[in-house]
Order: C-alpha cells, then sequence, then structure tokens
C-alpha cells in the first residue's frame, strides 16, 4: 500500500516536470503538490512524450506520459531513483523543502569555531593503505 | 590532544585555585581518554582490541569501552548502518562517538565543581553552558570548508551540543559504509546542532556518510538541525536551523 501512495506521489510529481520541462520552466528538484486532473480538451495534445533525466536530489528520474483525449493517460517510470539502498532509505518518506545558500565568509567575532575534523597524516595513510587492500 | 584534535577549555569564573585545579582535571580526564581510545596510540585499549579482534565476543572491556561501544551500536541502528565504527580493514574504530561523549563527560564535570559559564571544545565539537565573559551567550563560526582561515555561518547553540563532520581537501576520513569504494565528494561539512554534543557527534558522523541526503535525515529527527556545505559552496539547512542564527 505503501508503495503505492509513493509511486503516485511520483506520478503526480513526474507528470508536472514533464509538462514544465515541455513549457520551458526550469525544474527544481522539491516535492511539488500533485497537479489537478486536466478537463478534455485542455490543450494536450494526444500522444506519448518521455521528460528528460530529472535529479531528484536522491537519485534521478525520467517518466514517459501518454495523453489521450487531452489528458494523461498513462505515466510510466523509466528510470527510478530505487537501485542503491540509501535511496530507498529516503524514498519511503517524501522529501522535505530546505533553504539553501551560498555560504560567504563572515566578519563577525566569535567565541568558538567549529569546523571539520582535523585528521593527521598518519591517520590518512593508514586508512588509504587499508581502503587499497580492502578492493577486489 | 586528544586522537590528534587539539582540545580547547574555557571557564568563566574568578582565578582561583579551584578554578586552575578544574581546569587540569578537565585536560587529565581527556587525556585519559585517549590513552583509552586513541587508535593511533599502540598502548590504547582499542589497540589492542583491535589486535586481538578474532576475539573480540570474548574480550574483557573496560566498563568505558563497554559503554562507548554501545552507545556505536545505538547508533548504527538509529542510522540505517550509516555510523558503523567498522572500518573496511576489520579494525575498530569509535572516534566518532568517543570525542561526543568524552566532552559532554568533560562538561558535566565542570558543572558539578560548580561553575556554571564554560565550553569544551575539541576538534570542533563543542559542548557549552551559560554565557561569555562579556556576559553573552556562546557564539560559535562554522568554519569554511575551502578557507580554514574564514568562517562562513555565526550560530549561538545557547546550550546545546554542535558537532561538524566534514572532509578535508586531501582526503576523506569518513567512509560511506553501504558503497566502500565510493569517495563522498559531493558533501564537505556538515554542523548537526543537537540536544547535546553526544548526540550532535553521533550523528554528525552518521549524517556525514549518507551524503547529500543527510540533510534530510537530520530535518527529520526531532530536536536537530543541521547545516549542509556541498563541494559547490552551496549550503542546505534544516526549517528550524535559522532560529539558531539569532543570539
Amino acid at each position: 500500500m505503501k508503495k503505492i501512495i509513493v509511486s503516485l506521489v511520483f506520478i503526480g510529481l513526474s507528470a508536472f516536470y514533464v509538462f514544465s520541462r515541455s513549457a520551458g520552466v526550469t525544474s527544481a528538484p522539491i516535492v511539488l503538490p500533485a497537479p489537478a486532473p486536466k478537463p478534455v480538451g485542455s490543450g494536450y495534445k494526444d500522444g506519448v512524450y518521455t521528460g528528460s533525466v530529472a535529479d531528484a536530489f536522491y537519485g534521478l528520474v525520467q517518466v514517459k506520459a501518454t495523453i489521450a483525449n487531452g489528458s494523461i493517460s498513462d505515466v510510466a517510470f523509466l528510470s527510478y531513483p530505487n537501485d542503491q539502498e540509501n535511496s530507498r532509505y529516503i524514498n519511503s518518506q517524501a522529501m522535505p523543502l530546505l533553504t539553501q545558500e551560498a555560504i560567504a565568509a563572515q566578519t563577525a567575532h566569535v567565541d568558538i569555531i567549529s569546523g571539520a575534523t582535523e585528521t593527521s597524516l598518519a591517520f590518512r595513510e593508514s586508512l588509504g593503505v587499508a581502503l587499497a587492500a580492502a578492493k577486489i | 590532544m586528544i586522537m590528534g584534535m587539539p582540545i580547547e577549555i574555557e571557564i568563566i569564573g574568578p582565578t582561583s585555585p579551584r578554578l586552575r585545579r578544574t581546569s587540569e582535571n578537565a585536560f587529565e580526564y581527556l587525556m585519559k581518554i585517549d590513552e583509552r581510545f586513541s587508535t593511533y596510540k599502540d598502548t590504547s585499549e582499542i589497540s589492542y582490541i583491535n589486535k586481538h579482534s578474532h576475539i573480540l565476543e570474548n574480550m574483557r572491556m573496560s566498563d568505558e569501552m563497554k559503554e562507548v561501544f554501545a552507545l556505536a551500536e545505538k547508533t548504527k541502528k538509529e542510522t540505517n548502518g550509516y555510523f558503523n565504527m567498522k572500518r573496511p580493514d576489520g579494525n575498530v574504530d569509535p572516534s566518532g562517538i568517543v570525542k561526543g561523549w568524552a566532552i559532554r563527560n568533560t562538561a558535566e564535570f565542570i558543572h558539578t565543581a560548580g561553575y556554571e559559564n564554560y565550553f569544551v571544545n575539541a576538534g570542533g565539537d563543542i559542548a557549552m553552558n551559560g554565557k561569555n565573559a562579556d556576559g553573552e551567550e556562546w557564539s560559535v563560526g562554522i568554519r569554511n570548508p575551502f578557507n580554514q582561515s574564514e568562517i562562513v555561518k555565526v550560530v549561538y547553540p545557547k546550550g546545546k551540543g554542535i558537532a561538524t563532520s566534514g572532509s578535508y581537501l586531501r582526503g576523506d576520513h569518513i567512509y560511506n559504509p553501504h558503497a566502500r569504494e565510493e569517495k563522498l565528494h559531493d558533501i564537505v561539512s556538515i554542523t548537526v546542532i543537537g540536544p547535546d554534543v553526544l548526540e550532535a557527534d553521533r550523528f554528525a558522523t552518521a549524517v556525514f556518510a549518507m551524503g547529500r541526503e543527510g540533510i534530510a535525515f537530520i530535518e527529520r529527527l526531532k530536536g536537530f538541525e543541521g547545516y549542509m556545505i556541498d563541494k559547490k559552496g552551496i549550503a542546505t539547512m534544516t526549517n528550524g536551523f535559522a532560529a539558531h542564527t539569532n543570539p
């Protein structure tokens, strides 16, 4: 049941991708609400349309939509981000909408600095050798 | 230094033998932790365990080691295996847990000694309480992963724990347990603010291994906020993160 719900969300999403691309709209890798069903004769040409490969933030999505009588009669997945275990973990829940910004240097004085851990050369070297040995 | 990382402790209070003793004891505790848990030290308990890992099941471990191993196991389950202290070469490296755990213990010790205003910083993971010497909220700068002399964000954790996991330009020290050969290039830094520094640290380590999806994991985790920086210098933040940028 869960799978069907997830698929329906994706169908809605992907249909939007397909039609936004054909309208020249820049797509964004964000969860979008499913579009309202269009009435017959709404302006969509009957036929089969393949969407571009879209970056769904955690994998690639590509769909094929079939228009019959001016409305969507079928949407098929050509590519679905489910081939890796980490993608599958995320797919079970909707992707949240998160704010982004370009990082910029701050001039403010601060009390404490939090930065990526400094790893000694020895550790890196050791890990490098270990990883090389782990390769088949 | 603890496990190759510099330690910084600041305790606000009038100069006194008690303050000096507290500070000395705090450093001494961290040195003992290093003796036990440092994978760089041949004489450490963890090095002993790794040399005899084939008999790990029956091995007698110190209470502290047992506690850390239990935390590592718990974190592994909670992160779907993305936190995994077992390295590809079979060795065990609990430093992703030990840092936050040891800092938390040190902070508790300082608090028990009667101090309200302090911070403990080891390698960018910080526990803090109260206010700084000017009577203001402790401010923390997130280091620019592309330029070590700059900060790119200022946050005020207000007593919460903060930890940053990241990769260095010269090499990654965290790998993805689900794709061992894969180098984590996409994300260069993730900062987590959580209920305390142990919580922030254990999740920061795991979440960094998740790559880009990690920030979504933090968003769904109640009581945690995150700030992720990718290789293009674009930061993605959880919805409650901005609230921490105000003093």
